[in-house]
């Protein structure tokens, strides 16, 4: 006779089946049934965590940095509606996340009941796929489903919402030995004309810039991206998904391009004559004002997911399937060109695009007062920790400047919030970094801003040993927030002054009160708190945060409030409009 | 804009339409009807949405639809090549002096009386859009009490089924 176990024995051995080894959450009462089994389960880790947003962007965090699926956990109502943001960012930022979340009793659904809510209903428009199970028979099948459907083809969320009879109830347990759905099929192998025609339009055009996105990332295309790049001696840009996913130090890369890119990287896109889009997605933050970006160029868009091609920019070469095939197939299809003699001549774009980059590097102004410049910081952080660790970065100025100053030569070294932007992602998706990927260097780069929604995960980082490093760019303002005042409203500085970088209102210069104390806060929980301020400071406290390895540390970098993140393309504007500096655009003279 | 009539095979299970009917307000289309129910599959249902978009975003409803776990299949129906049919019921004033002219439309149109009341008849009709907007606009003057109208129903015409295959191969997107 079959084992008869509960249904919460049965999701906990699925997790087994599935490959679980690390879940983030917190119980209450409609999931304590699968709480209790998950006490007794050798290989499943559960780290217990202060806040479920925290659960959901540590198991964010953990399946970018490791390339496998974030389980996140929560109990009914509010505990399920507290991970909406981090499963919304998730489907943004197209990572593979499952999420269990207990429901009230089957009989209770849709009786109002204490801590009830529709988490299924609400999490539609932001999962890829969702189930609420109710027959404890069918949870080997969905958590099944849930992780092929989270990680194949575009990955994704996928939340499962389980009643809590169906958790008590008995039922047996058979692991299915395969997952079949008909109305899920996701293509993967490129269809070989598009790749041909692809290659065609590659030795025939003269400005050619291959396109790459976070896709290149999820595919695991990296190497493969290298063999293309210096195959066809083509240009790179990455975008703020796909950092890492081409080496830096690359003689072919130029940047990032976007709001915030390099003038070489966005400039090549507007007078490029051929994109290649590999595995991105034409983001308005990217493209600018659509009607003007790249008005000369033809694209070939390859995409695993065919909603994304043609949806902005449509494409005169579409092709469906996964980055790492598209491009190895267009490697071999580039070898037959080139067998027939037929090679693209790009000299006279990389003389101009030599020049972009030689007139308009990346570069920022010192303060004059002696104060903090917040890209110094980063830039060293960048060069001292290395190309081998990991980086987490928040949301706003703070993230730009880590996207435009670390040098990223690995793929998975470049975590955060890009389509979302949610702040407050840094301190649990490095938690959830370091928790995949123990062995990393993991350090997460917040602003004082975002740092403050979500900087409770310390505890649970100092609990579960844990020992990430998170510096603090504190400007005491929502500096984004603020630049857009200081650029779009006149300088009218309407709730952007957080008031805790120890200068007070703005303008005042006298310290008052640090509200919070960051070294304090740090230290309220468990970690080491330092505090930087000055230029020459800036090696010794990177140095001595490095050496700390027992507990998490956290570093307050009190920096220059006015500096701003330049290059920047004004929002809905043309990347025509690009600035290098305030009120400064680049001369093309002597360009065509 | 131009109205299309998408077929669209989903699995048979509760919160489907809700799906669908998120997918299409999330996404900014606007659906003009909508009709859902059993196939000849228990396990399938088949939904014919009618929807007013130009070419463009109809290729991006259809690819986003096709996203969807539950979907199956999808095709777009040519009316040249199909039957569309809708079925309405409207209650028409009717007075000893109005009541033989609206037998005489119902004649016309080859529509049925379903219901009498002393100044009321109940009139059940089917048909596509034309022939019922032109009902209607007749029955008008009379003064239409209340209106209810199915929603579009349509199968291509011919032998093939398109349920036929899709139900085993690959759900190929548009």
């Amino acid at each position: 006779m079959t084992e008869q176990i509960t249904g919460a024995q049965s999701l906990v051995r699925s997790l087994e089946a599935a490959g679980v080894d690390t879940v983030f959450g917190i119980p209450g009462g409609a999931i304590l049934p699968l709480y209790d089994p998950l006490m007794d389960s050798s290989r499943i880790r559960h780290i217990l965590v202060r806040h479920e947003q925290g659960a959901g962007h540590a198991a964010e965090g953990y399946a970018t940095a490791t390339g496998r699926v974030g389980v996140c956990m929560a109990t009914s109502g509010p505990g399920a509606t507290n991970l909406v943001t981090p499963i919304a960012d998730a489907y943004m930022d197209s990572v593979p996340m499952v999420a269990i979340t207990g429901q009230v009793p089957s009989a209770s659904i849709g009786t109002d009941a204490f801590q009830e809510a529709d988490i299924r209903g609400i999490t539609m428009p932001i999962t890829k796929h969702n189930y609420l199970v109710t027959d404890p028979n069918e949870i080997p099948r969905v958590v099944a489903e849930a992780f092929h459907i989270a990680s194949t083809g575009r990955p994704g969320p996928v939340l499962v919402d389980v009643s809590k009879d169906a958790l008590q109830a008995a039922t047996t347990f058979a692991w299915p030995a395969s997952v079949d759905l008909r109305g899920y099929r996701p293509v993967a192998r490129p269809h070989a004309k598009q790749v041909r025609e692809a290659a065609r339009l590659i030795v025939e055009s003269s400005r050619p810039v291959l396109y790459v996105g976070g896709g290149v990332l999820k595919s695991r295309a990296w190497a493969e991206l290298r063999t293309l790049a210096e195959l066809t001696g083509l240009p790179v840009v990455t975008t703020l998904m796909a950092r890492g996913a081409f080496p830096d130090s690359h003689p072919q890369h130029l940047g990032m391009p976007g709001m915030h890119g390099t003038v070489s990287a966005v400039t090549a896109l507007q007078k490029s004559d051929l994109l290649i889009s590999l595995g991105a997605r034409f983001d308005d933050r990217v493209t600018g004002q659509l009607s003007t970006f790249a008005p000369g160029a033809k694209v070939v868009h390859a995409d695993i997911d065919p909603a994304e091609i043609s949806k902005n920019r449509t494409a005169d070469v579409p092709i469906v399937g996964d980055c790492r095939e598209v491009i190895a197939d267009l490697i071999l299809a580039l070898q037959g060109e080139y067998d027939a003699g037929r090679r693209g001549d790009y000299e006279g774009w990389w003389a101009q695009i030599n020049n972009w980059m030689a007139t308009y590097p990346l570069g920022y102004d010192k303060p004059t007062d002696g104060s903090l410049a917040p890209q110094y910081v980063i830039e060293r952080l960048g060069q001292i920790a290395g190309p081998e660790a990991v980086y987490v970065a928040g949301v706003g100025q703070h993230q730009m400047w880590a996207a435009q100053y670390i040098s990223y030569e690995n793929p998975g070294t470049w975590l955060n919030s890009g389509g979302l932007g949610t702040m407050g992602y840094a301190v649990p998706a490095a938690m959830g970094a370091k928790a995949g990927r123990p062995d990393a260097t993991v350090w997460a780069i917040d602003g004082d801003g975002c740092f403050q929604m979500t900087n409770q995960e310390l505890a649970t980082c100092t609990i579960n040993n844990i020992p990430i490093k998170v510096a603090i760019i504190n400007n005491g303002h929502l500096g984004m927030v603020r630049q857009w005042q200081s650029l779009f409203y006149n300088e009218r500085y309407s709730n952007t002054d957080l008031g805790g970088s120890g200068r007070g209102a703005v303008g005042a210069t006298s310290v008052v009160e640090r509200v919070p104390d960051f070294v304090k806060l740090a230290e309220a929980y468990g970690c080491i708190g330092l505090r930087c301020e000055k230029a020459e400071d800036v090696d010794a406290t990177i140095e001595k945060a490095m050496e700390i390895n027992d507990r998490p540390v956290v570093v307050d970098f009190t920096v220059h409030q006015d500096a701003m993140v330049w290059p920047m393309v004004p929002a809905g504007t043309s990347n025509d409009k690009i600035q290098v500096a305030r009120d400064m655009a680049p001369r093309w003279d002597g360009d065509e | 804009m131009s109205r299309h009539t998408l077929s669209v095979l989903v699995e048979n299970q509760p919160g489907v339409l809700a799906r669908i009917a998120g997918l299409f307000s999330r996404r900014g289309f606007n659906i003009d009807s909508l009709a859902v129910g059993p196939t000849e599959h228990s396990d399938v249902s088949r939904m014919t949405i009618v929807v007013n978009v130009e070419e463009l975003p109809l290729e991006q409803v259809t690819k986003q639809l096709n996203k969807l776990v539950e979907v199956i299949k999808i095709v777009e129906l040519d009316p040249a090549i199909s039957v569309q049919r809708e079925l309405i019921l409207v209650k028409v004033a009717a007075d000893p002096q109005s009541r033989s002219h609206i037998l005489e439309t119902v004649q016309l149109f080859r529509a049925k009386v379903v219901d009498v009341a002393p100044d009321a008849v109940t009139i059940e009709a089917t048909g596509n859009v034309d022939k019922l907007d032109a009902l209607l606009r007749v029955l008008e003057p009379y003064g239409i009490r209340e209106l209810v109208q199915s929603g579009m129903v349509a199968l291509g015409r011919g032998a093939r089924s398109i349920t036929d295959r899709s139900l085993r191969s690959a759900n190929r997107p548009a």
